[in-house]
């Protein structure tokens, strides 16, 4: 996993609540074998018609909102299907960065492993990013654990092993084979 | 384990959890303020081919071992074509899929139930049924209903690919510990046939709403749970995750023991009864343990619930109306908005009766509700009465020992002379990744449990309800309360 860098970037702000995984990626792309290439299918049930069109009334067809890299969403997103394939065509797609007040808790999971970084502020904020001009830049530092604009720095706050993990690139199963005595130590004093 | 004061009053949960510590990242996480994971140790792991191949693949590009093969099995559900067996796959990328899971279990040495075998079926089916399921054991799968089997007091969780992977490789994750949820169920039913466990579940995910569970694992309690069989158990534990919580628990009891004893891999004999005797005194929530969160819901006024909209908390009574957008969100404009939205993909009217919705396809099936019971309980409206000229319905059994069961109790003849369809085991239309899927437009009466947008398939309407529900709407072609049937 490559590590995560300072972003700077606009806001693609998407305001529905409880957005669920078999809408970030429906189920007849969960075929493929491999984690890339699912960018193209991101929300393919809100982006594209019955027909394949693409359709005029969702924001991410808009072209002022392409190649941005924070996604701004509401409560509980990622619900639903414990699918990575979500985080993998949201990552796919360009998004490195999303802010809600809430995350359904295995899509939480499932972005730091792919380099995703999720970010859970008060609803105030998140209400605060809304009203912002849809043009402004926010800086994402996961080091100082800030976001700003021009006017405003916003803290947030991250599981310390996972910011490490995520600022370093470490590969978590690598990290975890490291403790292997460990688990061994374990599995002989609990006969597992 | 010296962190763990002995006389620290413990939920279920804290037990299961305290148990399974292999690390605590406090002691290795410098700046970890507390607030570090812990590595906690897995000791069952379910496998499916949607969301292992690209797991099985990275342990191979990086010459990464399976830890314990033997504490791991597999299956293939999600895809399976549940018509007849004997003819070739016709989707080839789903014959893919299918086939690399059993490459990957062959390599790794992996015990898998393929598409021919007599065990094969829905992951959170056949893991109680072989008694690989186990209380006060760690279980997970890449699967979110994984929550099924803590009906049996276990802590089991759905995970992500990388997880799955990490499992395979460590037999452990790193885990920040969940809190724990009280939810009491109180009353009793006034008629068990027509108020279902799925009602149960329904009404409590109404209640506390789809994401009151998150980072929660919910601990179900009462005496109408006692009461309940382990396939009903599993029901409410299954749908846990619709309420957003990590996972579902319920203690296990007689009930448990009696149904795990001489099932395949459960263990045998005087071991058996030893292991009883421990779960018996140690797997229970202490008298004074704290729970983060309760909720209560009296079963006393219960009524067979109907989803009307686009996530499983809105449901109604069968006896009410599709609700206003205003009614539902008590003042939450998101909620609101949301509310509009379903109403507009299920092209449904505030105030229609329930009773008046028509439905177009029935569906019984799926982890919650395709085991012996729900076809049994489905039967009892079925016998003697005919399926809608307007409605096709068909019946997915959970698993292929599901459906051996139930034909020798002669259900497929009670289903199939009414005119349902008699399928093959897998997950079918509860997630249409195989070709049985809803065509847009079309309303379906649904024993699954999403009712998302597309899930069924792209434009299709899901109302989920219980199987005895189900059946009584395939019959009349619309909803109906059941309890005038039985
Ligand atoms: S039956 Fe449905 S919910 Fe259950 S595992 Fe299969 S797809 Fe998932």
């Amino acid at each position: 996993m490559d590590s995560f860098k300072t972003i700077k970037s606009k806001i693609t702000p998407l305001d529905i609540i409880n957005i669920d995984t078999d809408q970030i990626i429906p189920k007849q792309f969960l075929k493929l074998v491999q984690k890339t290439g699912y960018g193209n299918f991101l929300f393919y049930d809100w982006r594209f018609d019955q027909k394949n069109k693409l359709r005029n009334d969702f924001i991410l067809n808009d072209p002022k909102y392409a190649e941005r890299s924070i996604l701004l969403t509401r409560e509980n997103f990622g619900c639903g299907s414990s699918r990575e394939h979500a985080v993998w065509a949201l990552f796919d797609y360009g998004f490195r960065v999303i802010i809600a007040p809430s995350f359904a808790d295995i899509f939480f999971n499932n972005c730091f492993k792919t380099g995703m970084l999720p970010i859970v502020l008060e609803s105030a904020e998140i209400d605060y990013f809304f009203s912002l001009d849809s043009d402004i830049y926010v800086e994402v530092n996961l080091m100082e654990q800030t976001l700003s604009t021009d006017k405003k720095i916003i803290n947030f706050k991250i599981d310390p092993m996972k910011r490490r993990m995520l600022l370093e690139g470490t590969d978590e199963i690598d990290y975890t084979l490291q403790l292997e005595d460990r688990i061994t130590n374990y599995e002989k004093r609990y006969h597992r | 384990m010296d962190y763990i004061s002995p006389s620290m009053q413990r939920t279920l949960f804290d037990k299961i959890w305290d148990e399974h510590i292999v690390v605590n990242g406090n002691q290795i996480e410098k700046d970890s303020n507390g607030l570090g994971q812990t590595l906690i140790y897995i000791d069952r792991h379910l496998v499916h081919e949607v969301t292992s191949p690209q797991a099985f693949e990275s342990l191979h590009q990086r010459g990464r071992k399976v830890r314990r093969p033997d504490s791991t099995i597999a299956t293939v559900d999600h895809n399976v074509p549940t018509n007849d067996r004997s003819l070739p796959m016709v989707d080839q990328t789903s014959k893919i899929q299918i086939e690399t899971l059993t490459r990957n279990c062959r390599e790794f040495g992996i015990t898998i139930f393929d598409i021919d075998s007599p065990y094969q079926g829905i992951v959170h089916v056949i893991g109680p049924e072989l008694g690989f399921t186990l209380p006060g054991t760690t279980i997970v799968c890449g699967d979110s209903h994984t929550s099924t089997h803590g009906a049996f007091g276990a802590f089991a969780f759905g995970i992500g690919t990388t997880e799955v992977e990490h499992v395979l490789a460590t037999q452990c994750l790193w885990m920040s510990k969940p809190k724990s949820f009280l939810v009491n169920i109180e009353g009793t039913r006034r008629n068990p046939h027509a108020i279902t466990s799925k009602d149960i579940i329904l009404s409590i995910i109404q209640k506390i709403g789809i994401d009151g569970g998150t980072g929660t694992v919910l601990e179900y309690k009462g005496k109408l749970i006692s009461e309940l069989s382990m396939e009903q158990r599993m029901t409410i534990c299954n749908m846990s995750i619709e309420a957003g919580a990590r996972a579902g628990l319920i203690a296990p009891d007689e009930t448990t023991f009696e149904y795990l004893r001489g099932r395949k891999y459960a263990p045998k004999g005087e071991y058996y009864e030893e292991l009883v005797e421990s779960w018996r005194n140690n797997l229970k929530s202490d008298p004074n343990s704290v729970f983060h969160k309760i909720e209560t819901l009296n079963a006393d006024q219960l009524a067979p619930q109907v989803s009307w909209g686009t996530n499983p908390s809105m449901v109604s009574d069968v006896t009410g109306n599709v609700p206003h957008p205003d009614e539902f969100a008590k003042g939450n404009e998101n909620e609101r908005k949301l509310a509009i939205r379903a109403l507009q993909y299920m092209d449904l009217q505030p105030g229609t009766p329930i009773t008046d919705i028509k439905i177009d396809r029935v569906f019984i099936g799926s982890c919650t509700n395709s085991r012996l019971e729900d076809l049994i309980e489905a039967s009892l409206v079925v016998k003697g009465r005919k399926v809608s000229a307007q409605v096709r319905a068909m019946i997915v059994p959970g698993s292929q020992q599901v459906k051996i069961q139930a034909e020798k109790l002669g259900l497929n003849k009670i289903f199939k002379e009414a005119g349902f369809e008699w399928r093959e085991s897998g997950c079918s239309m509860c997630l249409g990744m195989n070709p049985d899927i809803l065509a847009p437009g079309e309303r379906c009466a649904s024993t699954s449990n999403r009712n998302f947008e597309g899930r069924q398939g792209t434009g299709g309407r899901t109302h989920l309800v219980s199987p005895i529900m189900a059946a009584a709407a395939a019959i009349q072609g619309h909803f109906v309360d059941v309890r005038e049937w039985v």
